[in-house]
């Protein structure tokens, strides 16, 4: 076996050195009903060159996406990532480290997670952010937590309805054993104010928080304004969530439109689509709840010399040290993933940034143009980054499926996220970001021309 | 930069008190030690490393609300881009870097087939709300994934969505809570040993239990008798980490399974440590009813820095039903997900985790099965314990194990050996660092004084285990022959002297600012 260095004589010389006839004595611990005798019924080692054609096999059995015009996003999104992202990721001296706990010989990590931390604390609009969470809807449930650790007594989180539904899911999920109250708004992608009006409407004197998504999940912008003001005034936090990052090249910052808590999916910059993970949780809160924020944080110091170096801090949060007082269970963070994400964001600069969100704009004007004369198709969005719904006449997975077969990726249909809610079967949410040309937005509207013609 | 070649130690680290070099660099860098600013110190909004076309005007349709403050991104280009990066990678330690006997974590190899294959575009390039039509490589990915791991535990369902280790213990708890309140049982406590790692309590606070602590007995693992009286009407289950975090295996695991079944509760298996036993044990013989598995650990995807990792969790028959959805499943055209509860009956606890977990480990963790095969894998867990049996045999007569005969996977030893040197368990480990080596987990588990456990894997030659050996005896002999200098100063020889902790702590700084000055003059 390539990876294990001994040999036959190393295992005998070692077993002798121990003083112990065969292996078996070092497993004699292990109870004889539970010893397992003979090989389990699994194929047998391979070569390198044997794996690499099985997951040839795999990969050939999927459409990726750069072999079709590509609109599909609702929370990952495909963008260009700079070779070099990818080439100094996987320097061992970073892929093959460890958490940071002795920071004598992690400065390389830790220094990139200080940048890192300020980048989103900027990039966010927020005083501070830790060194990232699993991704965007385990970010949006710890905030829904820290929240309710900050307005103590209050048991209420109101979620919108432009909330990616998963995130919905999520933050049941986690708050389900304990005396928290979500309540989900229903979706309404025909009606974007309406569905902020609801939600102003609904805080109450028990509402920990209120949970906007922007662009939400169906592209609609939301000026978070008035939605921060409202909840101030009653006592309530905003917990902002971004899906798409990339908007905030172009788009006023959660931060800056009064948000006491940012989170969002980092994904789209630095980071492959993945099939849907690893991704990238960003966290970021105003200075004064810092310490209730979960999630691992570093902090600059000196060491004995006086020299500048930086250390993980604020670990009295964290499980390893308050155990079942911790702010969360959380252990790791999204690393390597954080670290394609501040390698890109330096490719790129705040003018890089800017640019790269008016394209990926442009291109979704364009798109909205290009749909709105299709017979059949009625485009939802007046405000919006890179994504907008449509209304077909007709149930939009059909007409996905259709167009997959044109070797077109569509976008996805709201079923996929409501599959029991009839009055979304008929919309289709579709991305564009800098990778769809304009003779992709030309090819969709083409065939999906071509596909409403035909009789109901 | 001028050299001198003649008669310079070579061994001088920056800033070392004891560096015989008579001047300072006009730079600041001293040879392949490269001191290196932070982006906001040398980029600017200005820079870029990204060439994108021109945008040329169009009509927004942002409503108003177009960002127009400065966001303090600074860019830099590509060429000052890999060198900030490469020069911030040179002042880590890895395990490509040397041995990393970090307890607890099993710091092994990561081949790197592995990372090739994960990045084949029909595996990286795929969104997780295409068409399953468009898709079904990497549902068999998962599917095959899904078998290799039911089959190594023994264990007839899997969910693999859980983000990592303690993302899989939430999974876990949560299907227990939920099998309980199906049954109308609301019972309030999980134990969990002294010895557990902080995950477990924190864990089991989250999903709304009250912790109690089960005393280990002097040979480290689970008090059996405590355990029994403690287990009654309100115990929800236990939490028992095997082998253990003193890296010995629960000789009473089954008859604790028993116990904790006979009293109506259930019991949650910490599988950390999974890498120990893998192919020799199967975990659905011990009675378990779930056990998550840390791919970064035991299967080897990489640890990355501090993520991302991965925790599938194995599932009984009788939890199965509770278990988180998606799962992929087998339908008339080929493979499907089911990403939502049935309307009525389903019994799943829900969704915790936007999307489909972590696909790029679940093809790394593959790859590295399908590498070993059955035999490989049994090979992994007999080399791993054979590695810690021979450190804790050859170490024995010079520092001091915890407890009595062979160990699993690693090899605990507490701070005996150093009393009344004046060196501390830190002090020892710092200085394990100028040795060339990156320390062990130190001061966990909690239930020996000043404990380090030490976990070679079984990737690391016998060479290097030599060596190894060699420097340990050394530094515990300089200890005891009163050397403290060379421990209390440690590390000497790293890019950093010792870090002030408690200083970050007091006055968190947390992000960059620009000086006070410079401001001012904007």
């Amino acid at each position: 076996m390539r990876y294990l260095p001994h040999n036959e004589t190393d295992r005998r010389a070692m077993l002798s050195a121990i003083g112990a006839k065969s292996i078996d004595d070092l497993f004699r611990d292990v109870p004889p009903a539970a010893r397992l005798d003979a090989l389990l019924d699994l194929p047998l080692h391979k070569s390198e060159m044997e794996v690499d054609r099985l997951f040839r096999d795999y990969a050939r059995q999927n459409v990726p996406a750069a072999e079709h015009a590509f609109f599909v996003g609702c929370g990952a999104y495909r963008h260009h990532v700079p070779a070099t992202v990818d080439h100094l990721i996987q320097r061992g001296e970073f892929l093959t480290a460890y958490t940071p706990y002795q920071p004598e010989i992690a400065q390389g990590t830790l220094q990139y997670l200080f940048e890192f931390q300020t980048q989103v604390a900027n990039l966010l609009g927020c005083d501070v952010a830790n060194a990232s969470l699993y991704d965007g809807s385990t970010a949006c449930g710890e905030a829904i937590l820290m929240a309710r650790r900050i307005t103590r007594g209050r048991k209420r989180a109101i979620l919108a309805g432009g909330l990616h539904s998963h995130y919905g899911d999520v933050a049941q999920t986690m708050t389900r054993f304990g005396d928290e109250d979500v309540v989900r708004l229903a979706p309404s992608p025909d009606d974007a104010q309406g569905d902020m009006d609801r939600l102003i409407a609904a805080i109450d004197d028990n509402t920990s928080c209120v949970v906007v998504q922007t662009p939400d999940m169906f592209g609609h912008l939301h000026d978070l304004g008035p939605i921060a003001e409202a909840a101030h005034a009653k006592g309530a936090l905003l917990v902002a969530v971004v899906t798409e990052v990339v908007s905030l090249g172009a788009v006023r910052s959660p931060g800056e439109m009064g948000a006491d808590i940012v989170v969002a999916e980092g994904q789209s910059i630095g980071n492959s689509l993945n099939f849907g993970g690893p991704y990238l949780g960003l966290f970021a809160t105003r200075a004064k709840f810092v310490r209730q924020m979960p999630g691992r944080l570093v902090g600059e110091t000196v060491d004995a010399d006086g020299q500048r170096g930086f250390v993980l801090t604020l670990s009295t949060r964290e499980q390893h040290i308050r155990r079942e007082k911790a702010t969360s269970n959380i252990c790791t963070n999204s690393g390597l993933c954080s670290l394609a994400f501040t390698i890109h964001m330096t490719l790129l600069g705040e003018e890089g940034l800017r640019k790269l969100a008016l394209l990926n704009h442009r291109q979704a004007t364009r798109l909205k143009a290009a749909l709105s004369g299709i017979k059949g198709v009625k485009v939802l969005n007046s405000q919006f980054f890179n994504e907008v719904s449509v209304r077909l006449d007709r149930p939009a997975a059909p007409v996905v499926e259709a167009l997959a077969g044109r070797k077109i990726l569509a976008g996805v249909p709201a079923s996929r996220l409501y599959p029991d809610r009839d009055d979304l079967a008929n919309i289709l949410i579709l991305a564009t970001t800098e990778t769809v040309s304009d003779g992709d937005i030309a090819a969709l509207s083409d065939a999906l021309a071509d596909i409403m013609q035909a009789e109901l | 930069m001028s050299m001198n070649r003649t008669g310079r130690p070579t061994q001088s680290g920056p800033n070392s008190s004891n560096n015989a070099v008579p001047f300072e660099t006009t730079s600041g860098h001293r040879g392949l030690h490269l001191v290196e600013p932070l982006i906001f110190e040398i980029g600017d909004a200005r820079h870029s490393g990204v060439d994108l076309e021109d945008v040329g005007d169009f009509d927004h349709a942002l409503g108003g609300l177009e960002r127009e403050d400065r966001m303090g991104l600074p860019g830099l280009s590509e060429p000052e881009t890999v060198r900030h990066y490469t020069r911030l990678s040179q002042k880590n330690y890895g395990i490509d870097s040397g041995f990393f006997p970090l307890g607890s974590c099993t710091m092994k190899h990561n081949p790197r087939i592995n990372e090739k294959v994960a990045r084949l575009p029909g595996l990286a390039d795929i969104h997780p709300l295409q068409p399953e039509s468009t898709v079904q490589g990497a549902l068999a990915v998962m599917r095959d994934l899904a078998h290799w791991l039911t089959t190594l535990t023994g264990m007839p369902s899997v969910a693999l969505s859980p983000k990592a280790g303690a993302h899989g213990e939430l999974c876990g708890i949560m299907a227990i809570r939920s099998a309980l309140e199906a049954r109308g049982d609301a019972r309030k406590v999980i134990l969990v040993p002294e010895s557990a790692h902080g995950t477990n309590p924190a864990t089991a606070a989250f999903c709304g239990y009250q912790v109690k602590a089960i005393p280990a007995n002097d040979d480290g693992r689970v008090d059996l008798a405590a355990l029994k009286a403690a287990l009654g009407p309100d115990v929800a289950g236990i939490m028992l980490t095997n082998p253990n975090t003193c890296g010995l295996f629960e000789r009473d695991i089954i008859e604790i399974a028993d116990a904790v079944h006979e009293a109506g509760g259930f019991f949650y298996c910490d599988g950390a440590n999974f890498n120990a036993i893998v192919g020799r044990v199967r975990p659905g013989d011990l009675g378990i009813d779930a056990m998550h598995i840390n791919l970064h650990k035991t299967f080897s995807t990489p640890h990355g820095g501090g993520g991302p990792g991965s925790g599938p969790v194995v599932f009984s028959k009788a939890l199965a039903p509770y278990a988180p959805i998606p799962f992929v499943e087998e339908g008339e055209e080929g493979l499907f997900l089911r990403e939502h509860k049935a309307a009525e009956g389903d019994k799943s606890f829900g969704r915790l985790v936007a999307f489909h977990g972590q696909m790029g480990m679940y093809v790394r963790a593959l790859a590295y099965m399908m590498s070993h095969g059955a035999d490989g894998l049994r090979q992994v867990a007999e080399d791993a314990v054979l590695n810690a049996n021979y450190l804790l045999h050859e170490l024995a007569s010079d520092m001091t194990p915890s407890f009595e005969g062979p160990c699993m996977h690693e090899a605990l030893f507490d701070d005996r050996f150093l009393k009344d040197t004046g060196v501390s368990t830190l002090d020892f480990a710092k200085a394990m660092i100028d040795e060339g080596y990156h320390p062990m987990t130190m001061y966990f588990p909690l239930v020996v004084h000043g404990a380090m456990l030490i976990e070679p894997t079984e990737t690391e030659s016998k060479d290097t285990l030599d060596q190894f050996i060699a420097s340990m005896r050394a530094l515990a002999k300089a200890a005891r022959a009163d050397e403290t200098d060379r421990f209390t100063g440690a590390p000497y020889f790293a890019p950093l002297k010792r870090l002030d902790e408690t200083r970050a702590a007091r006055q968190p700084i947390l992000k960059w600012t620009a000086p006070q000055s410079q401001e001012a003059a904007e």
